[in-house]
């Protein structure tokens, strides 16, 4: 004879194809119909926008786009968002990429942004003319190379030792933007956008060899990992998944990708914690049950 | 001699390396330099080494029929059409025997395949050869497009652009994106409060995850976001700050014992 199963029973064991039904039904519903939520940037993130605000005209930021399209979702957006701000400041762009499948999402990234710069915009109350983005003047992206580790040795010798060409084929030496710029020392800072272990080589050889400004841009499930140099100062500022992303375009009052991927997201976490709380209050009524059973 | 011979460069260039940091000599920096330049070679040795292995394992499973053999053929394809995009472009918006080009191009890969898999090699050799000519011809007389093995031009090559954008971005996205519904239903079965610790974890992952939350009424989301702050600069950041350091001291006991030749993994076999 088959026991009885009471409610809290299956609260304890809901199938997960349930779970996954509510979950991509939340999602659907929260993406079909538009509402926008509040960010609220925490300091970590404020560091990064007030150090990239603050660069005058003509100076150059370090861009490297080391993720693949598996963590599109959450990094791409921040590639936008700050690329973005720095080209409506003409702050000039070495992009890099030393992650294999990198280059085709820099490639996508720099003709999006692009495309954007040429319309006229107001960010934060300033009016931005748009227009024409050129390479080898507003930008230079150097592609990839196998080796991360002594590639970012490598450009704190000379960016031409593993880069001669750009990613186009052109001589760096070509390049009006690369004229005079050796290494890290003429680069105001560096931002790594990284969904892997390439973070970690550019802290231990890049920032703690070169001694350059750091800023990091990474997983949600990474973030966690990177606060003890946060702490230390060996990084100025970490953002930290979608919702770092978004917390970059409120403060640079540019909303995108992320601000609208974060509503999802709210709703998606609602639904995680919903069912969290369901196995939990089964599992008390059923730990309680059999313990008053066996009293 | 055979094997002191490694042992002795490991000891050299590994001991160079770790005296180079500290000697800012432009000799030092020199050998330095010309050190990256030469790991960087031998990397590219082992790119081609990682592309032939790719087509061996491949060819290996189609040859057994193993499981699930038929998607060594899209793995092949997909590889060898990647290569033929990036080293070849339009010259103009014409494609004239462009596709054509291509399309030999694969039939001399499957062709190869086969020839490496069956008996009578001599027919499938000979196809081979007639495929692989076919493509060669299209490449002498048609000029609406052209090849670049000496630049990069190829990396703008609109078919390579697209397989990259419209095939390979959202295949990874998706795979990648799968991962929310095994991280909720993981959520659900892990984050139970059975003991004290795990009790500390469900409300630490709660705070963390509700730390955005704007809909929470009577200044609970400020709450949220500060105790979620502390929680990863004093708890989280003393935790990993154990497991840096922890870390950075095995890597360099490891270092040393490679260098000194007392670890040898690397020799293979002994």
């Amino acid at each position: 004879m088959s026991e009885k199963v009471n409610i809290f029973d299956r609260m304890m064991r809901i199938d997960r194809r349930w779970i996954f039904l509510f979950l991509i039904v939340v999602c659907v519903i929260t993406y079909t119909i538009p509402f926008t939520i509040p960010i609220y940037p925490v300091p970590e993130v404020k560091s990064i926008y007030n150090f990239l605000d603050s660069l005058p005209e003509d100076d150059i930021v370090l861009v490297a786009i080391d993720y693949d399209p598996n963590n599109l979702a959450e990094l791409h957006p921040m590639t936008y968002a700050v690329v973005e701000h720095l080209w409506r400041k003409k702050v000039k762009v070495i992009f890099t990429s030393l992650s294999q499948n990198g280059p085709g999402m820099a490639d996508q990234a720099i003709r999006d942004i692009s495309d954007s710069l040429k319309l006229d915009r107001t960010y934060n109350g300033v009016e931005f003319k748009g227009r024409e983005i050129v390479n080898g003047v507003d930008y230079c992206f150097l592609g990839y190379k196998p080796y991360y580790a002594l590639i970012i040795l490598g450009m704190g010798q000379d960016f031409r030792l593993h880069f001669p060409n750009d990613y186009y084929g052109t001589p760096l030496d070509d390049l009006p933007m690369m004229q005079g710029v050796i290494n890290y020392d003429q680069v105001d800072c560096v931002v790594d956008l990284s969904g892997g272990n390439i973070t970690d080589a550019w802290i231990s050889y890049g920032q703690g060899r070169f001694n350059f400004p750091l800023m990091l841009g990474l997983t949600g499930v990474m973030t966690a990992q990177y606060y003890p140099f946060l702490g230390s100062g060996q990084v100025k500022g970490i953002m930290g998944g979608l919702l770092g992303a978004a917390q970059y375009e409120e403060l640079a009052d540019n909303p995108g990708r992320a601000k609208d991927g974060m509503r999802i997201q709210l709703f998606a976490h609602y639904v995680i914690i919903l069912f969290i709380v369901l196995g939990n209050i089964g599992f008390f009524m059923t730990t309680r049950s059999k313990k008053e059973g066996g009293a | 001699m055979k094997r002191q011979l490694p042992f002795v460069l490991v000891f050299i260039f590994g001991a160079f390396m770790v005296f180079q940091y500290f000697v800012p000599h432009e000799s030092s920096e020199w050998v330095y330099e010309f050190l990256l330049d030469w790991i960087t070679i031998i990397g590219i040795f082992a790119l081609a080494l990682g592309i032939y292995s790719l087509y061996h394992v491949s060819v290996e499973k189609i040859k057994f029929k193993r499981e699930n053999w038929p998607y060594s053929y899209v793995t092949l394809i997909g590889l060898f059409l990647m290569v033929v995009f990036g080293f070849t472009g339009r010259v103009g918006d014409a494609w004239g025997m462009y596709p054509v080009f291509v399309l030999t191009l694969v039939a001399f890969l499957m062709l190869l395949i086969q020839t490496t898999i069956a008996t009578n090699k001599t027919l499938w050799l000979g196809l081979c050869a007639v495929s692989l000519v076919v493509a060669v011809a299209i490449g002498l007389f048609d000029d609406t497009w052209t090849i670049n093995f000496m630049t990069q031009e190829g990396l703008r090559n609109s078919m390579f652009v697209n397989f990259f954008d419209y095939i390979l971005i959202p295949i990874l996205s998706t795979m990648f994106s799968l991962l929310a519904f095994f991280i909720a239903s993981a959520a659900y079965r892990a984050f139970r409060a059975r003991n004290l610790l795990a009790t500390l974890l469900l409300i630490a992952a709660l705070i963390v995850m509700l730390r955005f939350n704007p809909y929470m009424p009577f200044g609970l989301p400020a709450l949220m976001a500060d105790t979620s702050n502390w929680l990863m600069n004093v708890p989280n950041l003393a935790a990993q700050r154990a497991i840096v350091i922890g870390i950075g001291l095995g890597i360099v006991a490891t270092a040393l014992k490679v260098i000194l030749g007392i670890e040898r993994g690397y020799m293979g076999k002994g």
